[in-house]
């Protein structure tokens, strides 16, 4: 126990500071505070503004820490560690990726070295040869039954898609987490895995495909095996 | 004519658009012309279109109490070495 008095809650973030400050986007029918200034508070020691970006950002790095770990409990300590680091070097980022990517890297980093100390008798590394081979996959040929976004709830649907990226390894569903559920370019999913553009492609064409497949096997529409002309 | 195994290599950069127009053109033949990379493609585009409409579940109230409290403490550590 330090003995520290500590406030009672996080101080909150009030609009009025940012009237000087009017750089606004809009994301989901809200308007949000443009990153780089509330990042730019945050530099100058404005915790408010660093927690409204905690605040703005922990549901997908919670996420992401759970589909590398596979794991509650790492993944809470990952999403713990991520912005506390983030918060401890912020003197550090300069800028030149978005807060964002740079909190991703960091959280990235901290759910690999979970994975290397759970399988302490096998490698994780993203960067590891993985034979992408010339034979692609594409032995389910078979077009869906509808749009499984209305076909199935949000909690089956969720499950479902769980259960198949769970099942990738984890040099493509990192690559597939970030370009195509955390949306990053594929400049910026390479600079947060430390990987070149054509490992970050391949990678991700391996991803999708196996997706492809195993969304197949569920969402297709019965008697479609016939239109496998292959 | 392009050869499957033509199309399946640039098939990412076909669904991220990142291909020149004449390239283009030349999928877009493919495509038109092999049922089968017709339904690759339209069951890729599907793929990450649902993994993308897909929110993040909120994080449980405890989780985000300790990560709350965590950094409270944390940045109240740094007043107080600034003190």
């Amino acid at each position: 126990m330090t003995g520290l008095a500590l406030p009672t809650a996080l101080p909150e973030f009030r609009p009025g500071w940012y009237d000087k400050k009017p750089r606004m986007d809009t994301a989901n029918g809200q308007e949000l505070i443009d990153e780089s200034a509330l990042v730019e508070l945050a530099r100058q020691g404005d915790d408010a503004a660093f927690s409204t970006l905690v605040n703005r950002y922990n549901r997908k790095i919670f996420r992401l820490a759970k589909n590398i770990t596979q794991n509650d409990e790492d993944a809470e300590d990952v999403l713990q560690d991520a912005f506390l680091k983030a918060y401890t070097h912020l003197d550090s980022f300069h800028g030149d990726s978005k807060f964002y990517t740079w909190v991703v890297r960091i959280a990235v980093n901290e759910a690999l070295m979970k994975l290397r100390k759970r399988r302490s008798d096998k490698t994780v590394s993203l960067d590891e040869e993985i034979d992408t081979g010339e034979e692609q996959v594409t032995r389910e040929i078979a077009v869906w039954d509808g749009d499984p976004e209305q076909k199935y709830g949000q909690t089956e649907l969720r499950q479902i898609l769980d259960e198949a990226i769970q099942n990738l390894k984890p040099a493509f569903r990192t690559v597939f987490q970030l370009r195509d559920v955390e949306e990053l370019s594929t400049e910026e999913t390479a600079e947060a895995l430390d990987l070149s553009v054509p490992a970050v492609k391949s990678r991700l064409l391996r991803a999708r495909l196996q997706l492809r497949e195993r969304l197949t096997r569920v969402f297709k529409r019965k008697g479609d095996d016939a239109l496998a002309y292959m | 004519m392009l050869t499957c195994k033509e199309f399946l290599t640039e098939l990412n950069s076909f669904l991220d658009e990142e291909t020149d127009s004449l390239l283009r053109v030349q999928l877009e033949k493919h495509i038109n012309e092999c049922p089968n990379c017709w339904v690759v493609v339209d069951t890729c585009k599907k793929t990450m279109k649902v993994f993308k409409g897909m929110e993040p579940q909120a994080i449980p109230s405890e989780v985000e109490g300790r990560l709350m409290e965590a950094l409270r403490r944390k940045m109240a550590a740094r007043r107080c070495g600034e003190a």
